[in-house]
């Protein structure tokens, strides 16, 4: 069972290594966002399983945690993103379309 | 055999943290920076744990609870501020 958790707490931090990789290779805030909110929410989640399996007695709280990081980590992805969309940050230049702003010009 | 392949995950974790420590420091707007905080201190919720584990310590989740709350309440506080909705 300490074997198992050890592979699966590895393959969480796999995961924290390309969501940090993508948070450099991307071109623009907006895609930067993407991959670093929702891969760590992710890794995070494959993390505490993983604990979880050392210790059977701390599911509850690891539960409460991962309960909280579902919760609140799209919200700050989205206050971020909102953020940079009406302080008029740029977009790369392989994006098409805004359907956003077309919305506000309507 | 556990131990090395958890030394190795957590040598993993604390590599993309410098990666993303990459991206704070080189940010070319505030807003990048802003979310390379957000995910490390994400990275750095489950690192407690980890580290809770390895010191056989169970109060230290309750310190990942913690920080992950006031981690989340700067962000949402900054980015607010960013779009001087504050």
């Amino acid at each position: 069972m300490e074997t198992a958790g050890a592979i699966v707490i590895l393959l969480g931090s796999l995961i924290f290594f390309l969501s940090s990789l993508g948070l450099i290779r991307m071109p623009d805030v907006y895609n930067r966002i993407q991959t670093g909110t929702k891969a760590t929410t992710l890794g995070t989640m494959v993390t505490l399983m993983g604990i979880a399996l050392y210790h059977p007695d701390w599911v509850p709280k690891l539960i409460i945690l991962i309960l909280f990081i579902v919760l609140t980590n799209p919200v700050s992805s989205h206050v971020v993103a909102r953020a940079a969309h009406s302080s008029g940050a740029k977009m790369s230049e392989r994006t098409i379309e805004d359907k956003l702003k077309q919305a506000g010009e309507e | 055999m556990a131990d090395k392949i958890l030394y190795l995950s957590v040598l993993i974790t604390l590599l993309s943290v410098a990666i993303t420590l990459v991206r704070f420091i080189k940010g070319p707007s505030v807003l990048d920076r802003i979310v390379a905080f957000d995910t490390a201190s994400i990275i750095a919720i489950s690192l407690i744990v980890v580290l809770s584990h390895m010191l056989k310590r169970f109060i230290y989740v309750d310190v990942a609870l913690v920080y992950g709350l006031l981690s989340f309440i700067g962000v949402l506080v900054v980015a607010r501020y960013y779009e001087r909705g504050l």
